[in-house]
């Protein structure tokens, strides 16, 4: 069958009714979102509505109680982190965490997946170094001696490194300059040029509705509003429902 | 030349090479317990364990070379099967910080069970190994007469910290060993398989122990005691040194080593006073150690 228009790309992350605990708390009261291969898509609200948890719940770093995460058809729920890290799932953590007595360079090579040959195709040393100049010109700096902002780049750079083709990122741009984060924005939107998916969690709204294809508002562990970012902009009531403080 | 410069070399050599064998123990113990955060109380004892496994091989085969091969291999095995059937498994009930204590009773028994179970096997007395023929006897050079064996522990435990550095700082797996102490969770997210390298981690540490106690067997008496002493200069080491420095580590067995050959020398009975009183006081005062880095 023909189909007219703009195809829908492959169904990359599907996640469905996710609950997730942090001891008693019920932080994740059902969450269902999915990401298509290329999108960028923006997981909004705020602070303490479950959306850092939703992204440590598809890792695995929180293990959900309940739900189902699929990612390229295979069932990941449930299982660790470092299995789903190499089922190619990147994550660019809150406050980036870096390991600080570490080089740049060895940060970068942490993000090596075992049996990946780092020489041939995909995100190799010199395509990184021509995105973050500075990478290259002091790959032997301790890693905790970096700004923030390049801190930041380092960790999206580490996530790279693996090859992801979906990228969680939560708050890149928190605590930086208004002009490192204009880069880091710019690199996200390049980063996805090259054809990586990205979910990500970001409270600047400008720069995640400048980026994002679709979003997710959530409110109180579970998602209340779904659509473009087009149909978002046409509802302030909603934009005041779920982000102004 | 005089006779106490004679005395003052050969007492320095002796603490020099009783520093190594601290050494060799503590760096263990600093993978352990001040890298990865495992409080294992019987880590001296897979020294003393060793220093018998030694003895029994050279009953066997006649060979310390067999010995110091196979000795610390089978330390390490079952150093790992403590991890894994263990240690492993109380950190799974999510205790929070008091995760320490629980490790520490539970390998409290094993120290316990260790030292029972060596004394039923090979029983109390003292047991004497042999130096290898190659290094038996004396060596001479600069006009002073050395023991070889002496030297011999020196030349290993360099050797071996030669390769740990080199492991921990230049490869692959010393990356990821680095990373997973620093932050397990992230490196997990990152495709580590954390557990796998701990467990590994772990190994490497009695193993380190192992070799110590096979060295040790001819330099010093063989009897289940053995731990005791070594488990405690360990715990100098690494709180004085750092908790996860190695090179701390390296500085103060040195001179736990010296203390501890001069003291007898010069004002026995008050050496160890001396000793953890300076540990307690630095433990008061910098927690993190003379070498560790500041949280």
């Amino acid at each position: 069958m023909l189909i007219w228009g703009k195809p829908r790309s492959a169904m990359l992350l599907e996640v469905k009714n996710l609950q997730s605990y942090y001891g008693l708390s019920h932080v994740l009261q059902g969450v269902s979102l999915t990401v298509h291969s290329g999108e960028i898509v923006g997981l909004l609200g705020r602070n303490g509505m479950g959306k850092s948890t939703t992204l440590k719940s598809i890792m695995g770093m929180v293990r959900p109680r309940s739900g189902s995460v699929r990612f390229q058809n295979q069932e990941i729920a449930g299982q660790e982190p470092y299995r789903i890290a190499r089922a190619g799932i990147g994550y660019v953590p809150e406050e980036r965490r870096i390991f600080s007595n570490l080089t740049v360079l060895e940060n970068l090579m942490m993000g090596v997946k075992p049996g990946d040959d780092q020489t041939k195709n995909g995100w190799t040393l010199p395509k990184l170094y021509h995105h973050f100049p500075f990478m290259k010109d002091r790959p032997a700096q301790k890693g905790g001696h970096l700004s923030g902002g390049e801190q930041q780049m380092l960790s999206i750079a580490r996530a790279l490194m693996g090859n992801p083709k979906l990228l969680l990122v939560d708050e890149p741009t928190e605590g930086l300059a208004p002009l490192m984060v204009r880069e880091v924005r710019e690199v996200l939107s390049k980063i996805n040029q090259e054809g990586v998916s990205i979910l990500i969690v970001e409270h600047n709204l400008q720069v995640a509705l400048s980026l994002a294809d679709r979003v997710y508002l959530m409110g109180k562990g579970t998602i209340g509003f779904t659509g473009s970012v087009q149909e978002l902009k046409a509802q302030p009531h909603v934009q005041e429902q779920y982000l102004s403080v | 030349m005089d006779a106490i410069a004679v005395m003052l070399i050969t007492q320095g050599i002796h603490g020099l090479a009783y520093g190594m064998l601290l050494f060799l123990v503590a760096s263990g113990f600093t993978l352990i317990f001040g890298m990865m955060g495992i409080l294992n109380i019987a880590h001296a004892s897979f020294f003393m364990l060793a220093a018998y496994f030694a003895f029994q091989i050279m009953q066997w085969s006649g060979s310390f070379w067999l010995a110091l091969l196979l000795a610390p291999i089978a330390i390490a095995g079952l150093g790992i099967l403590m991890e894994r059937l263990m240690l492993r498994q109380i950190r799974k009930f999510k205790l929070g910080k008091a995760v320490v204590l629980f490790e520490l009773m539970l390998t409290v028994g094993i120290m316990v069970c260790i030292e029972e179970a060596v004394k039923n096997l090979w029983g109390t007395d003292p047991e004497i190994v042999n130096a290898p023929e190659l290094l038996r006897g004396l060596v001479q050079f600069f006009g002073m007469t050395y023991p070889v064996y002496r030297i011999f522990i020196i030349g290993l435990s360099c050797s071996i910290l030669l390769l740990l550095g080199l492991i921990l700082f230049k490869t692959r797996l010393g990356n990821v060993v680095r990373a997973a102490v620093q932050d397990a969770d992230m490196a997990g997210a990152l495709g580590v398989n954390v557990p796998l390298v701990f467990t590994l981690v772990f190994g490497l540490g009695t193993w380190l122990a192992g070799i110590a106690g096979v060295a040790a067997a001819p330099m010093l008496t063989v009897f289940p005691g053995l731990a005791n002493q070594m488990m405690l200069d360990s715990f100098i080491v690494v709180a004085l040194g750092g908790f996860g420095s190695l090179f701390g580590a390296f500085v103060i067995s040195m001179l736990l080593g010296e203390l501890t050959a001069f003291g007898i020398q010069f004002f026995p009975g008050y050496s160890t006073i001396i000793l953890f009183g300076f540990m307690a006081l630095v433990l008061t005062i910098r927690p993190s150690g003379l070498f560790g880095e500041k949280e």
